[in-house]
């Protein structure tokens, strides 16, 4: 339990991705099997514990301690299980309590007698561990680890590659002993669950430049739809939505599940579709953000894929196929799936590239977001092989804002201003719209840095208002409604382009020029 | 009825018959202090008496002439019908509880206060008294502030884990930052250990005064030098993590040394990577102890968390009031 509870530590207070990794995989590579699968099992969320509710661990808590000073520490230190860690009256010399027979002696008692056995344990433990074994019993660690970065941290250890995780990753069931065996040395285990994931073929970015080099002749063109990258894999009965990196989305797309008659593993993009127009990509993230939608929602927003590719069909691995022929077995497949969640993402016509680059200047629809080419000859290859696939995006959008706010960076970026909130004018006054930390150089940095100090209206710890004087200019990738910013308007992917230091804050951007940027409203 | 001995006014905790206050927060005529953190001792009274050690920091502070007038403590004195005397309060160097006597009736007033071992004051001596004015700083039943050995091991094991990262670890400058290098010191690292220009004074008073913390260098080091750096620890206050001083390095493992770092939140806050939980004040088990072991008929709570203290007297049936005194600091760690 004390290596588990400093692990918490160590990913609660670092803030940056390498670090956590670095914890993660430090962890994994030292402790002892079984107790390393129940954890990571535990930070990514796929442990099946009793779940201790609230109300139980109050009740438990009540019996030791006076509710008012009880409620003036929570009040005070505003989480239930690290209140009551720290709160916890004990005697004892702490011991160091074995993880799995914790989490096996949880899964095997009911919820109604969870409490008593959850303060035996508290009564032995120290205050770290305390906090750990109360995460760990509600399920709620939200340490900033995905299944993703487990992942990559399992990697780091052994020879299996990322990609040879996310292959077997799902049916695997904690405390993974098979993936722990493989990853030092050991077999490869068997796919275990029925319709796994299979690690996706990603492309590289080029631009107009770039494809000279390339023959058009070799490539097919398709639009880049802003949807979500998905696989929808059916097998033996099994029916599985799972995104690009292999998390399974199942349950929050009931809509495309129901209508997955068929037995294979298809690639396409998730959007939400009304007839024959793609809506913005703000609708399906309206989707994305319910685990289990309502059947308003459903009707509202109703989820489709569109297809460009097939991996598995009817027991056949396609993926030594090149694209052309996969292609032409994806059109096939097509007959026997419903059009209204199911459709082919077009093939567009184009002889040379100036075609294809006046085809990406004027789109159909607005959520078309760049075009894709796709060698025919290739094979389905996991991971992003340079060469095969490109995306070409369309360009970025651009707009003029004043600097508002800057917050010191973290890390490499310690003691340095680095992450910016930038505001357009709304009549007379500056309304904040988005926020960015790259697109910068080194030396900009180190000049913004002296701008933000020379230019400080008001602290609040980390943060600094500044006097509205400088002008960037924000790229990013679209614009959607909403509500939580006063702005209205959320950006995608902003990053400041261009620092103007030559312009004048009066000749920024207005509100209502990215209000026109904005989709229609449904 | 006799004048209160000791009242709380808007400027401090005030004793009409010897005419003085203890920590006023604002200029007086005469004040006791009972340490020389800021939002105790403030310059610009008529006279100032303290211990010599809080006298002399007060004077590094505010500069030579900070008071008036100032009046060593040397033994216990009497000012107007008033016995006073003051008392080891095991904060920081200097720090001392004042106690204030007439007739059969003792008030002590014990400033800030802590119970752990700290080897650059003597340790807090419990003075029997009628009224027990405490602080309540870390007055909730969450804060047990754990070994700080403990603390340091974790930073000696991250420096070693992190080599190439320097430990910028944040601590005031009176009193923690000294703490905290004994306390490195006491764990057997014995490497130059590096100082912002915002200690350099307070830590050669303290080796003055015989406090031995080893050898320390000015942190003023250029960039070269300071990416260069091997397992190197630099301490700092706080508020030095926001000038361009801390760009010199690269990639530091920032920490601070305080007892708030014992809430997570806290730290998260400040966006401090390394947690130390190092206090120079009472937690709960040590207040609620303190007050025991002393058994005033009255508790008086100064600044902090009042309300939990109140709770906390109500139910081990215990007079108590809290004073309201204005001009702490909310969070003087």
């Amino acid at each position: 339990m004390k290596a588990f509870a400093r692990l918490l530590e160590r990913l609660a207070f670092t803030p940056g991705r390498n670090a956590k990794l670095d914890a993660l995989a430090d962890y994994l590579r030292h402790a002892p099997d079984p107790e390393r699968g129940y954890a990571l099992a535990a930070l990514t969320g796929e442990l099946e514990l009793g779940r201790a509710q609230p109300a139980v661990l109050r009740a438990m808590v009540g019996e030791r301690v006076d509710p008012e000073l009880f409620a003036l520490s929570y009040d005070y230190v505003g989480d239930l299980a690290e209140t009551i860690a720290l709160i916890w009256p004990t005697d004892a010399a702490p011991e160091d309590l074995d993880l799995p027979m914790i989490v096996e002696t949880l899964q095997d008692t009911p919820k109604t007698r969870a409490g008593p056995l959850i303060a035996g344990w508290l009564d032995r433990l120290a205050p770290s561990e305390r906090y750990a074994l109360l995460k760990l019993a509600t399920g709620g660690l939200r340490v900033g680890v995905s299944a993703r970065l487990a992942r990559v941290a399992l990697a780091r250890l052994g020879t299996p590659e990322l990609e040879e995780i996310e292959e077997i990753w799902h049916g695997l069931t904690p405390p993974y002993q098979p993936l722990f065996d493989w990853i030092e040395g050991g077999e490869k285990p068997e796919r275990m669950g029925l319709a796994p994931f299979r690690p996706v073929m990603l492309s590289t970015p080029i631009d107009r430049d770039g494809l000279d080099a390339l023959d058009p002749a070799a490539f097919t063109a398709e639009w880049k739809w802003d949807g979500i990258r998905v696989q929808a894999v059916a097998e033996g009965g099994e029916r599985r939505l799972y995104s690009r990196t292999g998390e399974d989305i199942s349950a929050a797309f009931p809509d495309i599940v129901a209508h997955m008659g068929f037995e294979g593993a298809l690639d396409g993009e998730l959007i939400v579709r009304r007839g024959t127009e793609v809506a913005p990509f703000g609708d399906l993230q309206k989707r994305l953000g319910r685990k289990s939608p309502g059947k308003a929602l459903l009707a509202s927003h109703p989820a489709a894929l569109r297809l460009y590719d097939v991996l598995h069909w009817q027991g056949d691995d396609l993926r030594p196929l090149p694209f052309d022929q996969r292609r032409a077995r994806l059109e096939t497949a097509m007959a026997d799936l419903p059009p209204e969640r199911f459709d082919t993402s077009e093939i567009l016509p184009f002889d040379d590239w100036d075609t294809l680059a006046a085809l990406r200047e004027a789109p159909p629809q607005a959520v078309i977001e760049g075009v894709m080419l796709k060698r025919r000859d290739t094979p389905y290859m996991a991971g992003r092989p340079k060469g095969p696939w490109f995306k070409w995006k369309r360009d970025p959008f651009i707009i003029d804002a004043v600097l508002l706010y800057a917050q010191r960076g973290h890390g490499k970026r310690s003691g340095f201003y680095s992450d910016f909130t930038f505001g357009v004018w709304e009549g007379d006054t500056l309304v904040p719209v988005g926020k960015a930390y790259s697109g910068f150089t080194d030396e900009e940095l180190r000049r913004l840095d002296r701008f933000v100090r020379n230019n400080t209206r008001e602290r609040f710890g980390p943060v600094r208002s500044l006097a509205p004087e400088l002008v960037v200019e924000v790229a990013f990738e679209g614009l959607n409604r909403s509500t939580r910013h006063k702005s209205g308007v959320a950006m995608r992917f902003p990053r400041i382009s261009r620092i103007r230091w030559d312009k004048p804050a009066p000749e920024a951007d207005r509100i209502e020029s990215l209000r026109a940027m904005l989709p229609p409203e449904d | 009825m006799p004048d209160p001995l000791l009242s709380p006014r808007p400027e401090g905790l005030y004793c009409p018959a010897g005419d003085f206050f203890i920590d006023p927060s604002r200029p007086v005529r005469r004040a006791l202090i009972t340490h020389g953190h800021a939002d105790h001792a403030r310059a610009g009274h008529g006279s100032v008496l303290a211990t010599r050690e809080t006298l002399d920091i007060m004077a590094i502070r505010y500069g030579e002439g900070f008071a008036g007038q100032r009046q060593p403590y040397d033994g216990p004195l009497t000012l107007g019908g008033v016995d006073v005397s003051f008392h080891p309060a095991g904060h920081v160097l200097g720090s001392a509880q004042i106690a204030v006597t007439r007739g059969e009736q003792r008030i002590v007033a014990s400033g800030d206060y802590a119970r752990v071992s700290n080897p650059s004051c003597a340790p807090f001596e419990p003075v029997p008294c009628d009224t027990f004015i405490t602080e309540a700083t870390f007055a909730l039943p969450v804060f047990k502030h754990p070994d700080p050995a403990d603390e340091i091991s974790k930073l000696l094991a991250s420096m070693r884990a992190a080599p190439e990262r320097a430990h910028l670890i944040g601590a005031y400058a009176l009193g923690k930052a000294q703490r905290v290098i004994m306390l490195v010191r006491e764990a057997g690292y014995d490497a130059p250990i590096y100082i912002h220009g915002a200690l350099q004074k307070m830590c050669d008073y303290h080796i003055a005064q015989g406090i031995p913390l080893g050898d320390l260098r000015p942190a003023t080091m250029d960039k070269t030098e300071a990416r260069a750096l091997r397992e190197a620890l630099v301490i700092a206050p706080p508020s030095a993590f926001a000038s361009p001083w801390v760009q010199r390095f690269a990639d530091p493992v920032i920490g601070f040394a305080s007892g708030w770092m014992q809430i997570r939140a806290r730290a998260r806050q400040r966006g401090v990577e390394l947690p130390l939980v190092i206090s120079d004040h009472v937690d709960w088990t040590d207040l609620t102890r303190t007050v025991t072991e002393i058994d005033p008929a009255e508790l008086w709570i100064t600044h902090g968390r009042e309300e939990a203290l109140m709770r906390w007297a109500e139910l081990e049936g215990r007079v108590a009031r809290p004073l309201h005194l204005v001009g702490y600091e909310e969070e003087p760690e």
